[in-house]
């Protein structure tokens, strides 16, 4: 490739496009795994449909995978520099994530009469403006891969299958990577079909190849900056959900409590459940519930016999939990729910991503109940605010809301391998055995959290319900009573503002405008921020992970600013809940509402109408 | 047969070690007395560990019950005592799990949650306080409520068709279930020890009267001069026979269960049908279950079939995976498949 023109870049990002069922998500993850095994910093996004394959060749049954790579990445990129789109469905309707002058990769074997007036083509697509606009590549992915089945007496059916290859083999070849990562992936994946290992070899290097043949390619070569500020240690790719799942099992191994999750399949969230349910190993009790309710339900039984108990869902099923999340209040069980948040409301857009149930967690229930709520920032963190949350619900014997949401969910992002001795410690309040002196609600001077008497040990028998109950155990319709009991649950949940750190500031602290954002929005605002200090402009920025209770300097924080502007995938729910708090400061918003996340560009536009909005 | 994983005590418990101190509010005359009295006979009678007997319930009159025994106890919230019942268990499977509801908490608003703790055979002992009304909510018609019954939401009489418990536990491939009546304290104790010893999922069904809202429901079979008559009490192994001089008794006639009377027509005690609760099928009993109007009410245990439980199968898939799996501690799981060093 000596005569060939290697354009160098900070980041990429490429993004797989093709019908449910065309191995996107596959391509993607293949292209990640080689790009960080490689040395690069990465992060995913899955775009896909709700449904599982939707008529082929429709706009309705695209699936992406976008995959950002580079130096330093927080997020999966705001538009991309190679789009690939295996069918006429996928050209139309992805080509508006493409950057002006992408390289767009086409199956033009797919584009036929047929196939483009089920995207809704009346003509021939490839115009001579958008010729100009990108490099249009026409690859004939799907003759190029049937010629190899044929020659190694594979059906087209069976051969079909591994077009994905031959797309992923351009982009290695466009990205200046080699083949033997994902070789040693593919032979350990099937390894005991080595047919499949066979074609799929030959059908990648037949794609690669092919782009080595093209001239336009020559041109269009990236070589991308490798992390070179990463930490020093051990690095593995993680998504989300899986970041969750891990984060609960450590919580566990470090209480020493046994895990269990009581769930009920729901989209994003199922792969929580999924995951754990591997683990058996490491003592992971899964039961997959008969719906939502018996999941925390469940969950509520397992803590009340001393698990570390664990429900997970999105948001219809965190309403259909509502009412179990107050028994949870009520009788002070330590409990983790997960909610992977999607779009709402009802069953809204249950692939895509939102942050529109912190009212929910919030304020979701019947009564004076207040509990913790936590939001991870990023797929990575997901880990250490599953395992933060299982430490504040066993630690303070309080149910804990973990919002993370689809985005974080199903993106992945490179994850620095923590040793388990590193990772705090988490004593849970347990009883003693035959301690006569054993309330069921006796609370510690500091945390006011109670004591966890488990069934199975002696002498320390007592009843919890959802009826209101006195300090020292029996039933109590006393008015003074519940308003005492009312005041201490609230106080135990605002004392854990007293465990956790201060809020920090990043940025230009000095700024006119602070940037203020909250779960998994981080990635985006971070890259916006840095930019507009970068070019010049003084921007603040701090990001809230600790939703319930705030941590105790964010009234200081926030009066330090002339501008705030909130922003958040919802129509102003925190920014609703901090002003409450701090009405004394004044707040502007920036919302989205469509199931997307935000974009860099988007947000400076933002950022730079306030600044200069005097 | 024994329960697995709920260990025995190493003294003997009387029914005194079981009561608390707590005032009982129900109704007098209520048939939960009864329940209660026959209940806390039970435990001694299991030899369970008393600190490992965990009672469960939802919300109803009968659902106070986890305050009037001292045990673990857990008052829930309506309908879900099943699914809290089912994570208690999961979480420690040496407990033994009592799940005490009516029949609006099991049928209606926690049908579910029953249909799927019976399918599942979780090692849980369910009873059912069935007064065929909503009691806590002043006289409401249930699921089980007679078809026409006037009551306060059906001042027209109930267009709705009832459940019968025990149909709706073979339906749902049920290993154990047991009916009995409030005011035959030593039947329900019998069935009660019976269904705690059971290693599987078992259900009681109590008819019990709400003397307030629903009086003498049951009336027309629990009645001491038509008892003998209205029921049968089934037992293993014997003959059905029933009638005060034990002189009535069930034969199968090809196609459906029939009275004859012994020494009428020819009929010999061999004529009459021999209990056996261990028959998988269900056909048998769900017919028995299904008796009452020209048929006896069948009481005892109906059905008591061995089945290996949710909770041992769980168990021994906990038990196969931590001594074989491929990850033993975090930081191998951690450290798993495709890493790399920066």
């Amino acid at each position: 490739m000596s005569q060939n023109q290697i354009v160098n870049k900070e980041d990429l990002v490429v993004r797989f496009a093709g019908d449910s069922g065309d191995g996107m998500q596959l391509s993607g993850t293949l292209f990640s795994d080689a790009s960080a095994l490689t040395g690069n910093d990465i992060a995913t996004f899955p775009d896909y449909p709700a449904e599982i394959r939707a008529p082929h060749n429709t706009i309705a049954g695209v699936s992406g995978y976008q995959v950002h790579v580079g130096n330093h990445i927080y997020s999966s990129g705001d538009k991309c520099d190679i789009l690939v789109a295996m069918n006429p469905a996928a050209f139309k309707s992805q080509l508006k994530w493409a950057k002006k002058g992408a390289t767009v990769i086409v199956d033009i074997d797919t584009f036929t009469d047929e196939a483009m007036e089920k995207a809704g083509y009346t003509e021939n697509p490839f115009t001579d403006e958008l010729e100009r606009a990108y490099t249009i590549i026409k690859a004939p992915i799907t003759s190029f891969t049937e010629k190899i089945g044929d020659a190694k007496g594979v059906d087209k059916k069976t051969a079909d299958k591994s077009r994905n290859m031959f797309a992923l083999g351009i982009i290695f070849y466009a990205t200046h990577k080699t083949l033997d990562q994902t070789f040693a992936y593919l032979e350990r994946k099937f390894a005991k079909k080595p047919a499949v290992v066979d074609l799929n070899k030959a059908v990648l290097t037949e794609g690669y190849e092919y782009a080595d043949k093209l001239e336009v390619m020559h041109s269009h070569i990236f070589e991308v900056a490798k992390a070179d500020q990463m930490e020093h240690g051990r690095y593995r790719n993680i998504t989300g959900n899986v970041a969750t799942a891990w984060g609960l099992l450590a919580a566990s191994e470090k209480s020493g409590r046994r895990l269990f999750l009581g769930s009920y399949p729901i989209t994003p969230a199922t792969d929580v459940m999924v995951e754990l349910a591997k683990h058996k190993s490491l003592g992971a009790r899964v039961f997959q519930a008969e719906d939502e309710i018996a999941g925390i339900c469940s969950a509520i039984g397992a803590s009340y016999a001393g698990a570390l108990a664990c429900t997970s869902t999105s948001g219809p099923g965190l309403s259909l939990k509502s009412e179990a999340l107050g028994l949870a209040v009520m009788t002070e069980l330590p409990l983790v729910v997960v909610d992977v948040q999607r779009g709402g409301p009802s069953t809204g857009l249950p692939t895509k991503t939102e942050q529109s149930d912190l009212d929910q967690a919030l304020y979701g229930r019947n009564g004076e109940a207040p509990l913790v709520v936590v939001a991870a920032s990023s797929s990575a963190n997901c880990f250490y605010w599953a395992f933060n949350a299982a430490k504040i619900a066993l630690e303070h014997m309080t149910p804990v809301i973990l919002l993370t949401d689809g985005y974080l969910g199903n993106g992945s992002q490179l994850f620095k391998i923590p040793s388990m001795k590193d990772m705090p410690e988490i004593k849970p309040r347990l009883a003693k055995e035959n301690d006569p002196n054993y309330r069921p609600f006796r609370r510690d001077e500091e945390k006011f959290a109670r004591e966890w008497a488990l069934p199975g040990m002696a002498g320390l028998s007592h009843r919890v319900g959802g009826l209101e109950k006195c300090p020292d155990g029996p039933l109590s319709t006393d008015p003074e009573n519940h308003a005492l009991m009312t005041k201490n649950r609230q106080e135990k949940v605002n004392r854990v503002a007293n465990y956790i750190p201060d809020q920090v500031v990043s940025g230009n602290p000095d700024a006119d405008l602070l940037v203020v954002g909250w779960g998994g929005t981080s990635g985006a605002l971070t890259l916006a921020v840095e930019e507009m200090n970068n070019e010049g402009k003084k921007v603040a920025y701090t990001h809230f992970n600790y939703i319930c209770p705030l941590p105790k300097n964010t009234g200081d924080i926030l009066r330090k600013y002339k501008k705030i502007v909130v922003c958040e995938l919802n129509n102003g729910q925190f920014c609703g809940y901090l002003r409450t708090q701090f009405p004394e400061c004044p707040m502007t918003q920036y919302n989205k509402v469509m199931g997307l996340p935000f974009e860099v560009g988007e947000l400076k536009a933002e950022f730079n109408r306030l600044l200069e909005n005097k | 047969m024994e329960k697995h994983f709920v260990p025995k005590a190493d003294k003997e418990y009387t029914k005194a070690d079981f009561q608390s101190d707590q005032m009982v509010k129900w109704c007098p005359g209520c048939g939960d007395h009864a329940i209660l009295a026959a209940l806390l006979a039970t435990f001694p009678k299991t030899g369970y560990k008393k600190e490992n007997v965990c009672m469960v319930s939802g919300i109803g009159c009968s659902s106070r019950i986890p305050y009037y025994v001292d045990t673990y106890g857990f008052h829930s919230i309506h309908g879900r005592a099943c699914a809290i019942a089912t994570g208690v268990k999961l979480a420690n499977p040496a407990l033994s799990v009592w799940v005490n509801m009516g029949d609006g908490d099991s049928m209606a608003i926690g049908g579910n949650h029953l249909i799927h703790a019976v399918r599942r055979n979780q090692d849980l002992n369910i009873t059912i306080f069935n007064n065929e009304i909503y009691g806590l909510t002043k006289g409401q018609y249930s699921p089980t409520t007679k078809f026409g019954q006037v009551t306060k939401t059906s001042p027209y009489g109930t267009i709705d068709y009832p459940f019968n418990p025990g149909e709706l536990v073979m339906g749902a491939q049920g290993t154990f279930f047991a009916r009995t009546l409030d005011c035959v304290p030593n039947l329900s104790t019998d069935c009660m020890t019976r269904a705690a010893k059971h290693d599987g999922c078992s259900v009681v069904e109590v008819l019990q009267n709400c003397v307030i809202f629903n009086d003498k429901t049951h009336a027309a079979i629990t009645d001491r001069a038509v008892r003998d008559d209205r029921t049968i009490v089934l037992e293993h192994g014997k003959p059905m026979l029933f009638g005060k001089n034990k002189e009535k008794g069930l034969r199968f006639n090809g196609r459906q269960l029939e009275v004859v009377t012994l020494g009428e027509n020819g009929v010999t005690i061999d004529d009459i049908m021999v209990h056996d609760e261990t028959t998988e099928d269900t056909g048998i009993h769900m017919m028995l279950a299904h008796m009452g109007g020209d048929l006896p009410v069948a009481l005892g245990v109906i059905r008591n079939v061995k089945k290996v439980s949710y909770t041992q199968l769980y168990e021994e898939q906990m038990d196969e995976q931590m001594a074989n799996g491929k990850y033993k501690c975090m930081d191998d799981l951690l450290n798993s498949g495709d890493t790399w060093e920066v």
